[in-house]
């Protein structure tokens, strides 16, 4: 009985060994651990045996089966994992073939410099300030310092709806706009469109965009603007950029400046780009002065403030090398999905 | 502006190399544009001396000349110039020489003889007859300097200088002269400044016994100096003085022209000059035009004048207007005997107006209206008379007149170091301060500083803060980090656009800038009716032209006209969007309304209505705006640019009766204006009322309890019937218990009747108080199919 046991364990062994099928398995299983499979029938003749072979036997016998239950279970999952392999296998397909997806529509290029910009500020606590378009002389012109008369306000730079209402020559009309309803301190930006009669051409539009800065509060000076403006221009540019303050007129700044960057192209040394220069025009800037402050009410003895404007164009041109004004107006599709 | 180098050597002494001196200035707040090397571009022409002319073999028009050029051997040169004879001193460009125009002269052969070189004419060497009066244009220049053969022809005729070309500000009309500029390069230098006081012999005679002058007008005009040369010479004036006016821009004419502008660039002074002969009366008013009195000045236009214009007139009638433009009848001739000087001070605005009005801009003119010095009119006059004698040109009487009305006193303001230092961030020590002020003729005293009387732009501390800051150097000035706490919030209506943007560029639109000014055409291309109100526009009154000349008071055409664009260049297919205002006049109020609106639109990829009705409804959905109805345009007249889109296919979006925008395919007629020949789509949002209709106020919903019960139903109706009244009548009849309702299918063609369509809804019903039954299901889908049916709708088989 005991060789036949064995012989039992040896033979659902081998068979088990040579199954390459899950469900062959189960019909090993009944054949030898089934109610009428072979291990059962030997079991049904452990009656005859003597008391003393019967727990010999019996302990035997459950070994076998536990041993044969053990040998199926690790062959089934040794068959269910080349199952799951096989079918991946099948499955496989070229990973190289493009992601599917709806398509991604793209900012103007104007928007992502302007978004760039105004995080930037947001990050030094400048908010963000809105004003009208289509404004009066006042706004845009008297109280910035530039009375009637002034050269700066011929009409071949201005277009006029009326005597007193015109297109914003200039974002600096929304200094005067925040500083009439807000108190000092006041650090603001003001990004948007301005308009003057210049015809198009590579660097021209008769629309474009400025920001504007202003920053007003007690004891500001200009050390502070040129602080400032490099800390901005550091951020945006990187930090091997150098800018350079240089005298300039502006009615509504005292001192005022224009603010070069060191050419993008060759980065000070001189080159056809920045005409030898070794820098760019970038912005204008200046101390807010004393009589545009009190025009709007606001102390000019207790506090003090600078200002600056700069061309959105000109700096998003910079940023991507374009040579063409036109093309951010244009919007062929082509140019749009470079951005 | 531009700087003759060799008469600003004049006054100081500026030999630092150009580039260094170009550097500076800008630096200190002249800015330079550029500057010019006078001759740079003309290489290898010298001054030759004609030995013999003889005709050439093969030409009847063609000489040879051998020419003397300071070498060993002379040059044989080929022309077809019919003004040349031995003896004669010519500029020769010899073999490898570049002309001004870029030509390179070679040596060649004309007609089988050799030619090594060319022989100049004045225009071939930049130059006109108004540089060289004695020279003809029609042939070789034919030099009369005194020079040496084989001589640089740059250094032998003058072309030596170098002119730099200054943008001065409009606060500084100081600076728009040669002694302007000089007292810049003194200060930024800081090297010596030399301007003589003019002097002038004269020759005994009293003015007043051959002009009287007259000022009617003392407020427009505050001084007026007048002198008489008799015995004048009219000719053309010195070299020196034509090269120096050459450098600086300025036409040569004769001599006493010349001196006017001479003088004008040399202190920045307009000065006239009257034929005394045509002065009537001998007596100058200086007052107030007659309306409709006339003049024809200088440039050869009658002028009508009105009375709030100023004029010279003699005894019956204007000679000049006053600081813009002298009369043509007076002007200086080649017979003029004697002349009036005039030296005056008008006021700015006067001047201003008056040019303007007359469209009429000299170089006078935008001196006044930039402001010149008040003080300095009789030291001009007397720098012409020095002039004057210098170049011989007649007798100075030694009498001059002099009306002044100026307002002498000086503008003068506090000075304060510690307040300037304060406002710079710096700590320059006040002696510094001052020398800065002192090398720019201000007087520091008294704790005050007084600004000289060509500072016309000095009015307050600020000011002398900027003095001081430039003459430091902006460069100098540190920089530092300003201090205090501000916090930056974004607004509402900001915040909304940034999200609206996200969303946008995320459902695959790509950003578009377009001009707010439109051309009213646009509007005849979106066949708008006359009537429409959005034809009523903010108009601009000096547009560039009719295509830019109306604020937009719809974006839709911008819209059209870039989609349109792409089409052209046969872009296969777009989708863009903009965020940008309208300009929608108000009544009673001067300035317009500026309302944000998005617009977008799309052609191409197959497309249809309900591409777009799905980028309407996933930003709505993104801003929790529920319940909107969309209605046809012929029930909802709050957009008149619908018209320009499909009548059966156009869509006005409605939240609680407020109009949101509308959407829709672009009208046959409208796609054939614009060329398409594709299906287009476009919508436009109002952001404003976005803004009201967005629902920021989102609140939990507890997960359901029990399970839903789903009853898919599919029924027949009349193709009339729009899915939406279908659905509500679906909403009303389930009740409290439906959870949600979704069309899943509308069919029509086979196996349904014409003019009939099959829908299919997916009815989730859900009750919060237990599982719902079947009854409960039966009896609610019943009703379903009661009030369908009331709408004609059956259940389809």
């Amino acid at each position: 009985m005991k060789q036949q046991l064995e012989k039992i364990e040896t033979l659902a062994k081998e068979e088990l060994s040579a199954c390459k099928e899950i469900k062959l398995l189960d019909d090993l299983r009944v054949k030898y651990l089934g109610k009428k499979g072979e291990l059962t029938a030997i079991l049904k003749q452990m009656g005859k045996l003597s008391a003393d072979e019967r727990p010999v036997i019996g302990q035997l016998a459950n070994k076998v089966r536990s041993d044969i239950e053990g040998a199926i279970s690790e062959k089934l999952s040794i068959l269910k994992e080349n199952a799951k392999a096989e079918k991946m296998k099948a499955e496989s397909i070229d990973i190289t073939l493009p992601g599917k997806v709806q398509s991604l529509g793209k900012l103007h290029p104007m928007t992502v410099v302007e978004n760039e910009i105004k995080d930037i500020f947001m990050g030094m606590g400048f908010s963000i300030a809105d004003g009208p378009e289509v404004d009066d002389d006042y706004h845009v012109f008297e109280a910035l310092n530039l009375p009637p008369d002034h050269p700066a306000r011929d009409t071949q730079d201005t277009f006029y709806i009326s005597d007193n209402i015109l297109l914003r020559t200039q974002t600096s009309s929304v200094q005067v706009h925040v500083m009439e309803t807000q108190k000092p301190p006041i650090r603001i930006i003001s990004p948007g469109r301005v308009y003057r009669s210049d015809a198009v051409d590579a660097t021209h539009s008769p629309i474009f965009h400025q920001i504007e800065g202003l920053v007003v509060d007690k004891g500001i000076t200009m050390s502070d603007l040129k602080g400032t403006l490099e800390l901005l221009m550091k951020k945006i540019y990187g930090n091997d950029c150098k800018l350079r303050f240089r005298p300039h007129h502006f009615p509504f700044t005292e001192p005022s400046c224009e603010v070069d960057i060191s050419c993008f192209n060759c980065g000070g040394k001189g080159c056809s780009m920045c005409k030898d220069e070794g820098y760019i025009e970038l912005l204008g800037a200046g101390m807010v002065h004393p009589k545009v402050l009190e025009g709007c009410g606001i102390d000019s003895s207790v506090y003090s403030g600078f200002a600056f404007g700069m061309g959105l164009e000109r700096m998003v041109m910079g940023k991507y090398d374009i040579n063409d004004l036109r093309l951010l107006y244009e919007n062929d599709v082509r140019f749009l999905e470079q951005f | 502006m531009n700087l003759s180098m060799k008469w600003l050597s004049d006054y100081v002494k500026a030999d630092m190399p150009i580039k260094d001196y170009c550097h500076a200035l800008t630096m200190s707040g002249s800015k330079v544009e550029a500057f010019e090397v006078e001759g740079a571009d003309i290489k290898n022409v010298v001054v030759g001396k004609i030995l013999s002319v003889v005709p050439h073999e093969n030409s009847d028009h063609l000489v040879v000349c051998q020419v003397e050029v300071g070498k060993d051997e002379p040059v044989q040169i080929v022309t077809g110039a019919s003004n040349v004879n031995a003896d004669d001193i010519v500029p020769v460009a010899l073999d490898g020489a570049v002309l001004p125009n870029g030509v390179k002269i070679k040596k060649g052969k004309l007609r089988g003889v050799a030619s090594n070189g060319m022989l100049c004419s004045l225009g071939e060497l930049g130059l006109t007859k108004h540089d060289f009066p004695y020279a003809i244009e029609d042939g070789i220049f034919i030099i009369q300097e005194e020079c040496e053969i084989g001589q640089d022809i740059q250094s032998a005729i003058g072309l030596d200088d170098t002119s730099v070309e200054f943008e001065i500000t409009s606060n500084r009309p100081d600076c728009l002269s040669v002694t302007g500029l000089a007292r810049e390069t003194s200060a930024t230098f800081n090297i010596p400044l030399n301007i003589p006081v003019p002097s002038f012999k004269g020759v005994d005679g009293d003015i007043n016994e051959l002009l009287g002058v007259t000022v009617h007008n003392t407020e427009k005009c505050q001084r007026y100096c007048a002198g008489i040369v008799k015995n004048v010479k009219i000719e053309p004036s010195p070299r020196w003085m034509r090269e120096r006016l050459r450098a600086s821009g300025v036409r040569p004419i004769n001599n006493f022209v010349d001196i006017t502008n001479y003088v004008m660039l040399e202190y920045g002074q307009p000065m006239h000059a009257f034929d005394l002969r045509y002065v009537e009366g001998s007596e100058i008013n200086v007052r107030n035009a007659v309306d409709g009195e006339k003049i024809t000045t200088l440039d050869g236009v009658e002028r009508e004048l009105s009375s709030e214009m100023l004029v010279i007139a003699d005894k019956s009638k204007p000679v000049a207007v006053a600081g813009v433009m002298g009369g043509e009848y007076s002007g200086i001739m080649d017979d003029t005997t004697t002349v009036v000087f005039e030296s005056a001070y008008f006021e700015s605005v006067q001047v201003r107006r008056t040019a303007k009005k007359l469209g009429m801009r000299s170089d006078a003119s935008m001196r006044y209206e930039k402001g010149v010095d008040s003080q300095i009119s009789m030291t001009c006059l007397e720098r012409a008379f020095q002039l004057v004698e210098e170049l011989g040109a007649g007798e100075v009487i030694r009498t001059v007149i002099d009306k002044n009305y100026t307002d002498k006193t000086s503008a003068t303001v506090e000075f304060n170091s510690e307040w300037i230092n304060s406002f710079l961030g710096t700590d320059i020590p006040e002696a510094d301060m001052i020398d800065y002020l002192e090398r720019l003729d201000f007087k520091v005293q008294d704790g005050k500083v007084i600004a000289p009387s060509f500072r016309i732009d000095i009015e307050c501390k600020a000011d002398i803060a900027e003095e001081v800051a430039r003459i430091y150097g902006y460069n100098n000035i540190p920089s530092t980090e300003f201090k205090g706490v501000a916090s930056a919030e974004l607004t509402p209506e900001q915040k909304f656009i940034k999200k609206l943007e996200n969303i946008i560029v995320s459902l695959g639109y790509y950003g578009i800038a377009t001009y707010s000014f439109v051309s009213p055409k646009y509007f005849d291309k979106i066949n708008l009716p006359e009537e429409s109100s959005l034809r009523n526009t903010v108009k601009i009154s000096n547009p560039l032209g009719e295509d830019t000349s109306v604020m937009r008071t719809t974006t839709l055409p911008s819209m059209l006209e870039v989609l349109s664009m792409n089409y052209s260049h046969r872009n296969p297919s777009a989708r863009l969007y903009e965020i940008s205002k309208e300009y929608i006049p108000v009544e009673g109020n001067p300035l317009p309304d500026e309302p944000q609106r998005l617009t977008f639109g799309m052609y191409g990829d197959n497309v249809d209505f309900y591409d777009i009705k799905g980028t309407v409804e996933k930003i709505l959905e993104s801003f929790n705006i529920k319940d909107v109805e969309y209605v046809r345009a012929s029930e909802c007249n709050a957009f008149d640019e619908t018209v320009a889109l499909h009548t059966g296919r156009c869509a006005v979006i409605l939240k609680n009766n407020v109009p949101l925008g509308y959407l829709g395919e672009v009208h046959p007629d409208v796609q054939e204006n614009y060329g398409f020949n594709t299906k287009v789509y476009v919508a436009k949002l109002n952001i404003p009322e976005l803004i009201e209709s967005a629902d920021n106020n989102i609140k939990y919903q507890p997960l359901p309890k029990f399970p839903a019960t789903t009853r898919d139903l599919s029924i027949i109706c009349d193709d009339e019937i729009p899915v939406a009244k279908l659905e509500s009548a679906i909403k009303k009849a389930v009740g409290k218990i439906l959870e949600k309702v979704t069309l899943f299918d509308v069919y029509k063609g086979k196996q349904i009747a014409d003019g009939k369509k099959s829908v299919s809804y997916s009815i989730v019903m859900r009750s919060h108080d237990g599982t719902l039954n079947d009854e409960q299901a039966d009896s609610a889908m019943k009703k379903v199919l009661k009030a369908l049916a009331e709408l004609g709708a059956e259940l389809r088989m």
